[in-house]
């Protein structure tokens, strides 16, 4: 392939891709997101499906609406349900290890002296992370497609596909959520300069304060404002718009309707930019020893 | 001026109270091997790290290749080696090359190259971190080599090598700069600076105390005499050295001559009826004069009661 195109900005991509691709913990939180949004969009259900126990189905689910939401038709749905709590959080962990770790190693320091900018050198970085994102993303969806076929194919039931558009909407709008958590590991790895304290915080926010600040907030008008604009009601509320949760609240933890479906993208592509502008003025001119 | 590949000019770098740099003027010229020397916290890698655009001055400019340091299109035509390797420690040597490469556009020839410049072509398939620390360092020099860039920073190339790793490393150096490369290495090691330098620059506590060739740093060469009677014997000597160049030392006396007069002077010696027991041509080597440069030093760095008078 000579036609690549060959600029600062692609050498910085190409060189990133290829040291993500060769780590074997980006493997390992792959495996883990895969493993996890297998268990619980399909495993689970269809054990209770089969052993009729409806316990974990929560109480409105017959059956029958079990089987149906592992179908190929409910794909949309099943791509995103995960993202709000497991899949944001391994997100989180991916971005502040990808940012965090070149601190402690020294090798934004060796990186930092190759030739490409900085903002250049970053913005590849982030450019690989976008696209590690789409990637687990689009394997999911592959993996979610295989499986639910299997399913109509061992249940008996006619294989109807879902609307291109809202596959299409269900994987953009999964695809923000995932990139904010990212971004936001990416910029508290970048801010500690290493991605322990970046990965720990995170994490401690998004699971648990958060949720403690949006129970606080039911009591409180002035917290429930502030709730409003965190990245955990953003991204969970956008994904609430995309499954319909009013149809069936509290059916799964970090999906919400507070925000509406337009006032969730806005927050979650507000989050997204952001962020991007935060890391590229940060590393810009600290110091790197 | 193009010659000039560094120039630096009152750089300084303030870490709290801690003037880590102070006001450090310095010229590397094309071409040069150039020593940058110093003891342990002198401030040798906090000047190259701002050569580098690693780290902001605090006053002070650095021009490296005629432009302001840390630009990109500068950075490129450098290659660097600061502090330490720091790579990717679950990718292969070559992976890591490889990695680096990309940034600067290099194909993976370049980093065949650069492995087998630094003898690392046998063990470039392991991860870096089941490397020994002198194979991370040939990594790291082999970074810094890629690509052969017009200037290659060496910050304490030989750390963690073994005696004959270091002497190749010697060779590597002498041979970029023949190729027409100019190297910038600091180290704490004289007498490897000495026998590869072209010109040194010595820095203490912050400070650049001397900026000179190597061998103008060393002086004039000197004769060291034994004789008896030494009263007779300098006599002898003061007429053949005149009167200036004879020094009395604990050791001997100190002639200010060249090797090549020793001859004639035994001669003359004999001649007087002195006995001759020892004469040796010395040339102060780099240490000495280091030890005398960063111990006598108007600076802080060494207590008073340790400075030699
Ligand atoms: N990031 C930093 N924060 C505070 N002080 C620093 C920092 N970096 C360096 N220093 C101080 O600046 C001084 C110079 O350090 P530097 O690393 O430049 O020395 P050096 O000449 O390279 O020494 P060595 O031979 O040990 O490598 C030291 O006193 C050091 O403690
Ligand atoms: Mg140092």
């Amino acid at each position: 392939m000579t036609a690549v195109i060959d600029n600062p900005m692609t050498r910085s991509t190409r060189a990133e891709l290829l040291r993500l691709r060769k780590w074997p913990a980006v493997w390992v939180t792959v495996a883990v997101w895969v493993a996890l949004a297998l268990m619980f969009g399909y495993l689970f259900p269809y054990l209770s499906y089969r052993t009729g126990d409806l316990s974990f189905a929560g109480d409105g689910d017959t059956r029958a609406q079990l089987l149906v939401e592992m179908l190929p038709a409910a794909l949309p749905t099943v791509l995103v349900q995960g993202l709000p709590m497991f899949g944001g959080a391994l997100a989180l962990v991916l971005g502040a290890i990808v940012a965090g770790n070149g601190y402690g190693w020294g090798t934004w320091k060796t990186v930092f002296t190759q030739g490409p900018s900085r903002p250049t050198t970053v913005g590849g970085s982030l450019v690989a992370l976008t696209i590690a994102v789409v990637g687990i993303l689009a394997l999911t969806l592959v993996l979610f497609t295989g499986v639910s076929l299997v399913v109509a194919g061992v249940e008996s039931q006619a294989v109807t596909w879902p609307a291109a558009g809202a596959l299409l909407e269900s994987f953009g709008g999964g695809f923000l959520v995932l990139e904010m958590w990212a971004l936001l590991g990416y910029t508290l790895g970048t801010v500690a300069r290493g991605p322990a304290l970046a990965v720990g915080l995170g994490l401690v926010w998004a699971l648990v304060v958060e949720n403690l600040l949006r129970g606080v907030g039911a009591l409180l008008g002035p917290v429930e404002a502030v709730t409003e604009v965190l990245p955990g009601t953003a991204g969970g509320s956008l994904v609430g718009a995309l499954i319909d949760v009013s149809a069936n609240p509290n059916e799964t933890p970090g999906i919400l309707d507070v925000l509406s479906g337009g006032q969730a993208l806005v927050t979650v592509t507000a989050y997204c930019v952001g962020l991007v502008v935060l890391v590229l003025v940060l590393v810009r001119r600290r110091d790197v020893a | 001026m193009d010659d000039l590949v560094v120039q630096t000019d009152g750089l300084t770098k303030r870490y709290g109270e801690r003037l880590a740099v102070d006001s450090v003027s310095m010229t590397v010229r094309r071409g040069e091997v150039y020593g940058f020397l110093g003891p342990n916290g002198a401030g040798k890698t906090t000047t190259l790290r701002m050569m580098l655009g690693l780290i902001r001055p605090t006053a002070g400019t650095a021009s490296v290749l005629g432009r302001p340091a840390g630009r990109p299109d500068v950075i490129a035509r450098v290659g660097a080696l600061v502090e330490g390797p720091g790579f990717f420690p679950y990718l292969s040597g070559r992976d890591n090359l490889r990695t680096m490469a990309r940034y600067r556009g290099l194909g993976d020839d370049a980093v065949d190259a650069a492995l087998a410049r630094v003898d690392l072509t046998d063990r470039a398939g392991d991860r870096f971190k089941a490397y020994s620390l002198g194979m991370k360092q040939r990594l790291g020099v082999a970074s810094a080599l890629m690509g052969e860039p017009e200037l290659i920073v060496l910050d304490e190339p030989t750390n963690g090598l073994d005696p004959a790793g270091m002497a190749d490393m010697r060779a590597l150096v002498v041979s970029l700069a023949r190729g027409g490369q100019t190297v910038l290495l600091s180290s704490h090691l004289l007498a490897e600076v000495q026998e590869i330098c072209d010109r040194v620059g010595v820095i203490n506590g912050g400070r650049l105390l001397r900026e000179a060739r190597v061998d103008e740093l060393r002086g004039e060469a000197t004769l060291r005499v034994r004789a008896t009677p030494e009263d007779a014997a300098i006599a002898v000597a003061m007429r053949v050295a005149g009167e200036d160049a004879v020094r009395r030392t604990p050791h001997g006396l100190e002639l200010g001559l060249p090797a090549s007069a020793a001859p004639a002077l035994v001669r003359d010696l004999v001649t007087a009826g002195v006995d001759v027991h020892e004469v040796s041509p010395t040339e102060r080597s780099l240490e000495e004069v280091f030890f005398e440069m960063t111990t006598t030093a108007p600076t802080n760095a060494v207590p008073t009661e340790a400075r030699v008078s």
